[in-house]
């Protein structure tokens, strides 16, 4: 039980410095809204829904990767990711606060850009839903790992969302056939799939990202 | 030996006087199966070296990890070749197997990236070989999620049954993939050595300093 | 407590520790002294357990959990307060008596004034001192510090002096220093880095 009270106080950290520095939240806020109102210039008159699910993908998953981008950045400054490290709790612990502060913000921002999209675009059933929130859990589980992995080389910013990008394909295809299929829950077991394999993955090789 | 491999794949092709479609496919797909050989051994290594600790890995990884890169560039480029030749376009993304090669041709160009924008030492071996890991994860993930999202217009050369091919038609292909492993092979064989040549030669200049 | 033969860190070409000996017996005291540049940060960050050396032989005879680490940068967020970064390591080291000890600590480094307030309003000095507080919080058998003193003002140096005293014998201590002499007095072993 050690464990998850390690990983309790890490999220709550995690949420505690967005709380002061505010700083993340807000961007993806803003940039989340900003994305659907361009798509709407830049979706052709008479395009179907279909497009603008499409499109709904395309913002949540840079939306993701602005707040992926920022996420070990408290971290990095003073050096306090050494800190945590070398703390006797389970490294794992560090990155699934970390995933789960991540996850916190992404859906916090979706709580404003869904209705949004709904009200600018196209109506979003239940199975749509359920597919942003698996795909929210992929991509905050695989991006944590791929930052913390990011974060120790100077090109951070450019190769977060090369190393991201194409892990994320498969979490676009489970996403955009959830809303749009009439089979919607064969992308949400892909999804969960993805979810499964990849988190464990991300959750047993974290340890060796950050240590040598 | 290099030249009996060349010798091998020219007149494996030859063999067959099908028209130019089908003897790219004996190439086409032979270097696919090995792109992924290799992925699965660098994925292999990785997990070695994350496992052993041992430096040769990282190594050997990262080289296997370059050879599938490179046949996977090939296998796009055939794939593309071999599209124009069946279906007159150069491009479908209706093909699951290009599709998914793209895919990971982009995943492991990022292995790349990954690796030069970290300094040499154990951090990067150990990042390089987690994320070798996850592309090997990628590969059955990504195939069916292309597979959900498209329609399957790919011709399937190996059925249930087995493969969809005559006697001196599979005889031949088999040949091709023996060659193309091959080549494979003696590739890995020698960027390895070459790269373990330049690590040596600069232990030397290092002790000599 | 320590034990090393050979020690050698490299990255990449770029050899940093080479050929070092090093037997630090418990509760003793060594000084690690030597020009900029010639390792110490690395020979502690080896220590730690945050490097691993490239060749040679390592024991160090303590857990995570027993381990004090002072680091040129003060491993605490800047965003959160004194109370709440050291509150958070107390968790995460499951120190007995948190809030005793970390309101003891915080009074013993003259920061418990300053206690509500963000890291970034901190002055560098008070930051150091409160990256020792971090650093002694779950009463560590071995204590790594690099370079205690070099951001600290008079009255820090003063408080780390008397809290040298009154540790060294009790508990293991590795230190890098510009200055040696200060730590003359009770240094056991002195190693000299190239």
């Amino acid at each position: 039980m050690n464990y998850f009270t390690d990983v309790a106080t890490l999220t709550r950290k995690d949420l505690r410095v967005e709380l002061r520095a505010r700083d993340t939240l807000p961007a993806m806020l803003l940039f989340v809204l900003s994305t659907l109102v361009v798509f709407h210039f830049a979706l052709p008159e008479g395009t179907g829904d279909e497009a603008a699910y499409g499109l709904l993908w395309v913002a949540i998953v840079f939306t993701a990767l602005l707040g992926l981008a920022r996420a070990w950045v408290p971290e990095q400054e003073h050096g306090v990711l050494d800190g945590l490290v070398l703390a006797p709790s389970d490294r794992s612990a560090i990155w699934l606060g970390k995933t789960l502060a991540t996850l916190a913000f992404l859906v916090a921002a979706q709580v404003v850009a869904l209705p949004a999209f709904v009200l600018f675009f196209a109506p979003l059933d239940a199975t749509a839903l359920a597919g942003v929130l698996l795909a929210d859990i992929g991509i905050c589980a695989v991006g944590s790992l791929m930052a913390a992995m990011a974060a120790a080389s100077r090109s951070r910013e450019v190769l977060l969302p090369l190393l991201v990008l194409p892990l994320a394909i498969p979490l676009i295809v489970g996403g955009v056939g959830a809303a749009i299929s009439p089979e919607g829950e064969r992308y949400l077991l892909l999804l969960a799939l993805y979810d499964g394999v990849f988190a464990v993955l991300s959750w047993a090789s974290f340890e060796y990202v950050v240590t040598e | 030996m290099g030249l009996a491999l060349v010798l091998a794949l020219i007149v494996a092709p030859e063999d067959v006087d099908q028209g130019i479609s089908q003897r790219i496919f004996y190439i086409h797909v032979p270097i696919a199966l090995t792109a992924y050989f290799c992925f699965g051994l660098g994925a292999w290594k990785a997990l070695l070296l994350l496992w052993r600790g041992e430096e040769r890995n990282d190594l050997e990884s990262y080289v296997a990890i370059h050879q599938g890169t490179i046949f996977g560039a090939l296998t796009l480029i055939t794939g593309s070749i071999w599209a124009r030749a069946s279906w007159g376009v150069w491009w479908s993304w209706s093909s699951n197997q290009l599709v998914l090669f793209l895919v990971l041709f982009l995943f492991y160009c990022a292995y790349f990236m990954l690796r030069f924008s970290l300094e040499e030492g154990s951090r990067r071996a150990r990042s390089s070989a987690v994320y070798a890991l996850f592309g090997v994860v990628l590969i059955p993930i990504s195939f069916l999620a292309i597979r959900l999202a498209e329609d399957f217009i790919h011709p399937t050369v190996f059925t249930r049954e087995g493969p969809q091919m005559t006697g001196p038609m599979f005889a031949t292909f088999c040949v091709s993939w023996a060659a193309v492993t091959l080549l494979a092979y003696v590739l890995y064989r020698v960027e390895l050595a070459g790269k373990r040549l330049d690590a040596d030669l600069r232990e030397l200049r290092e002790v000599l300093q | 407590m320590i034990r090393a033969r050979d020690l050698e860190k490299r990255y990449g070409r770029r050899r940093v520790l080479a050929g070092v000996d090093i037997e630090v017996p418990p509760a003793g005291f060594a000084v690690v002294t030597g020009p900029n540049g010639s390792g110490k940060t690395t020979l502690l960050r080896v220590l730690a357990g945050l490097a691993a050396p490239t060749r040679g032989v390592l024991e160090v005879n303590v857990n995570r959990a027993q381990l004090g680490y002072l680091a040129h940068e003060p491993l605490v967020y800047r965003e959160l307060t004194a109370l709440e970064n050291l509150d958070l390591y107390g968790r995460l080291y499951r120190v007995p008596e948190r809030r005793e000890r970390i309101g003891m600590l915080l009074e013993r480094f003259g920061l418990w004034d300053a206690r509500s307030d963000r890291v970034s309003t901190y002055s560098r000095g008070m930051t150091q001192r409160l990256a020792l507080c971090r650093a002694l919080l779950h009463e560590p058998e071995l204590v790594l510090l690099d370079e205690p003193y070099s951001a600290l003002d008079q009255e820090g140096a003063d408080l780390l002096d008397r809290e040298l005293e009154s540790l060294a014998g009790s508990r293991t201590f590795v230190v890098t220093t510009h200055d040696p002499r200060r730590l003359a007095r009770l240094a056991t072993t002195t190693i000299a880095l190239a």
